[in-house]
């Protein structure tokens, strides 16, 4: 039994078996062959195999997503049916005397070259399809255990260096009970996938992949931050009843679904949830979301291979905006660019990217993107409480830009009949630190403001929270962050403006006091973790913890900062 | 040996995809007895290569020739021409 300690990303405990995802290596050598009758039967061998796969993906596919999400796999099997690709791989081992892998492979590299030169995007984007058919074909001929997420068909905990968004999007929630992964930390894109799908999961483990192997018994302890490998059958069963406590502690917080968020004095705050597609919404409604505060549109943007239509985006505004029948609503407009690309807008690589061409940078840039979006946001307004939110403001002048043209489209929308709603809250994310110490002159025009502590921090520390070398410049509670949220939400209140946070502080245990304290009118966090944010809240007083945050504005440090509200200065406001 | 011909005109914004041309080369592969083939941009492919198919880099706009040769031929054009026309990928073109 081995024990790996990680960050704890997402609540819950899970037990399965290890299911090792990785990007194994690919390299094919050429070898002189002897016996061409054995080579090519070899292949036929690989491909049946090979086809096999694919029919129950298919097959499988079509169960759990339905028949859109099922059809690439009939185009795949197609390829491997296709006389095209087949023949010349076989004329090649004949001729030419060589391996079947090196045949295939050589093959295929014509096709991969020929999609990759085409004019269309979405054509160029068909190279990925015909690498991804050779690699099925090559893990039969190589031996290569196949590792494709949306393979797993039965109960497993996905152990992975680390894991794309386009990873996450293809775990199957029925299977895959939790994760573990050598790489990132609490906000990196796994962690919070893991929260919105409601698994348990462990990253930055650094070893994880060195201590498991494929199948071995793995316990996922998402509350600790723990991996078990290989768990002696004690092991197993104090978890279980730890992941029995657990579920008693969720029941508990369940009775507070329908409650309202007030604090011991009376001051109500609003707990609100981070969505990324619709289909979050239910797990928002089951854990008792006073709104959504943060909408990352995004994924709707994310794994297609061209820009979403207008109408595309209104159906999707429209649903959300409906299943929360009259509840607030943020959506915050494309945060396209630096580290999450788009393949089909060829942005070009930076050196820099969080830095650089991103979000409203991008979208003034590329108007016709905006304007889209802000048209079917426009239209879909009428369907519930929508706000709509710009991120990565910097300058006044970006507001006032991208304020001007959604007026333009919403007058627009109004001259061709169309009805948009009049009581469209518009917002800013502030993210940037010069948007921080503007606050008071951004307060006199936006409607309200969201704080977006992840990046607000990473860039008032200038540390790149996906590097670990300086993930400990990763502060949220240093007295820098905690005077800068202060001024933001003073500023704020001064013009009647209200302030939300919808970085991961707002769900922070350590946080929610000194937020509460500083005044905070909104927490957006992930929805499993409002439940026990609302537990906390109903027990603490606003005036008291308007002392305690005063006090750890004055500390020095981040350590002084969690000892206050953590540790031995607790009987001073309890 | 009889051969047919119909010319079509690419209507989709995407040109030739995999699902229609999945659905294309289904279709061309039930006629066993006849030979269908695709010819685009000066270049001519076999209609039973998904490969072939989207090698012809159809763009909107771009006009396809779908030729039928041997047994049945009227009717795999017949079929092929439906399957054109109802995934929205072309339209009969004179």
């Amino acid at each position: 039994m081995i024990k790996v300690s990680g960050i704890a990303a997402s609540a819950g405990i899970a037990i399965a078996k290890a299911f090792i995802l990785e990007h194994p290596d690919y390299s094919v050598e050429k070898r002189q062959i002897n016996d061409v009758i054995t080579e090519i039967a070899k292949f036929d061998t690989a491909l049946g195999k090979s086809k096999a796969e694919l029919e129950a993906i298919k097959e499988h596919t079509l169960q759990e997503l339905g028949e859109k999400k099922a059809e690439i796999f009939a185009s795949h099997l197609l390829i491997l049916n296709d006389p095209e690709l087949i023949n010349p791989v076989k004329i090649k081992i004949e001729s030419e005397l060589v391996n079947a892998e090196f045949a295939l492979n050589e093959t295929a590299s014509q096709f991969i070259e020929m999609f990759e030169n085409m004019k269309s995007a979405y054509l160029q984007e068909r190279a990925a399809d015909m690498r991804d058919v050779t690699k099925r074909v090559l893990n039969h001929l190589l031996g290569i255990e196949s590792t494709n997420p949306s393979d797993i068909s039965e109960e497993v905990i996905v152990l992975a260096e680390d894991l794309t968004p386009s990873d996450t999007a293809q775990l199957n929630r029925n299977y895959v009970k939790g994760f573990a992964t050598n790489i990132g930390g609490r906000t990196s894109h796994s962690a919070i996938m893991a929260r919105s799908l409601e698994i348990p999961a462990v990253v930055g483990t650094k070893n994880i992949l060195i201590q498991a192997k494929h199948g071995d018994l793995i316990i996922v302890d998402g509350l600790n931050g723990h991996v078990v490998v290989n768990p002696s059958d004690e092991v197993v069963a104090e978890y279980r009843s730890k992941q029995k406590q657990y579920d008693v502690q969720r029941a508990e917080w369940r009775k507070l679904r329908d409650q309202p968020t007030i604090t011991m004095d009376g001051v109500h705050v609003e707990l609100a949830a981070n969505i990324g597609t619709p289909n979050d919404i239910t797990g928002v409604l089951e854990n008792g979301g006073e709104g959504v505060g943060l909408y990352r549109t995004e994924f709707l943007y994310m794994g297609r291979d061209k820009l979403p239509s207008e109408d595309i985006q209104y159906n999707a505004y429209k649903t959300v905006l409906e299943k929360m029948e009259g509840k607030p609503v943020v959506v915050r407009t494309l945060d396209i660019g630096g580290d999450k690309e788009l393949p089909y807008l060829s942005l070009p690589k930076e050196m820099n990217p969080f830095l650089g061409f991103r979000a409203i940078r991008l979208c003034l840039d590329r108007k016709d993107i905006f304007r889209t979006q802000l048209r079917a946001l426009l239209r879909a307004s009428i369907y519930g409480n929508l706000r709509i939110m710009f991120p990565m403001i910097a300058t006044l002048g970006e507001f006032r830009e991208a304020k001007a043209i959604l007026l333009e489209e919403k007058d627009k929308l109004i001259t061709e009949g169309v009805t948009v709603s009049d009581s469209i809250q518009l917002g800013i994310m502030v993210e940037i630190p010069s948007t921080a110490v503007m606050a008071d002159q951004f307060a006199k025009e936006v409607d309200f403001f969201s704080i977006g502590t992840n990046d607000l921090i990473q860039y008032t520390m200038a540390a790149d929270r996906m590097n670990e070398n300086v993930s400990y410049l990763y502060q949220p509670y240093n007295p820098a962050i905690l005077r800068l949220i202060k001024m933001v939400i003073d500023a704020a209140h001064r013009e009647g403006r209200w302030v939300g946070m919808c970085g991961e502080m707002a769900g922070d245990e350590t946080a929610i006091p000194l937020l509460i304290g500083l005044g905070l009118d909104e927490f957006s966090m992930s929805a499993t973790s409002i439940l026990p944010a609302r537990s906390q809240i109903t027990k603490l007083s606003r005036a008291k913890m308007q002392q305690v945050a005063a006090q750890a504005l004055e500390l020095q440090t981040a350590e002084e900062v969690v000892e206050l509200v953590q540790g031995g200065l607790i009987y001073l406001w309890l | 040996m009889i051969t047919m011909q119909q010319n079509f005109k690419i209507t989709d914004e995407d040109g030739i995809h995999a699902r229609p041309a999945t659905a294309l080369v289904n279709t061309a592969s039930k006629f066993i007895g006849a030979e269908s083939f695709a010819e685009a941009n000066g270049k001519k492919v076999t209609l039973k290569s998904i490969l072939g198919v989207l090698s012809l880099g159809l763009a909107q706009g771009d006009i396809i020739s779908i030729i039928v040769e041997g047994e049945g031929a009227a009717e795999a054009l017949q079929a092929l021409t439906d399957v054109m026309v109802n995934e929205g990928l072309g339209e009969v073109h004179d």
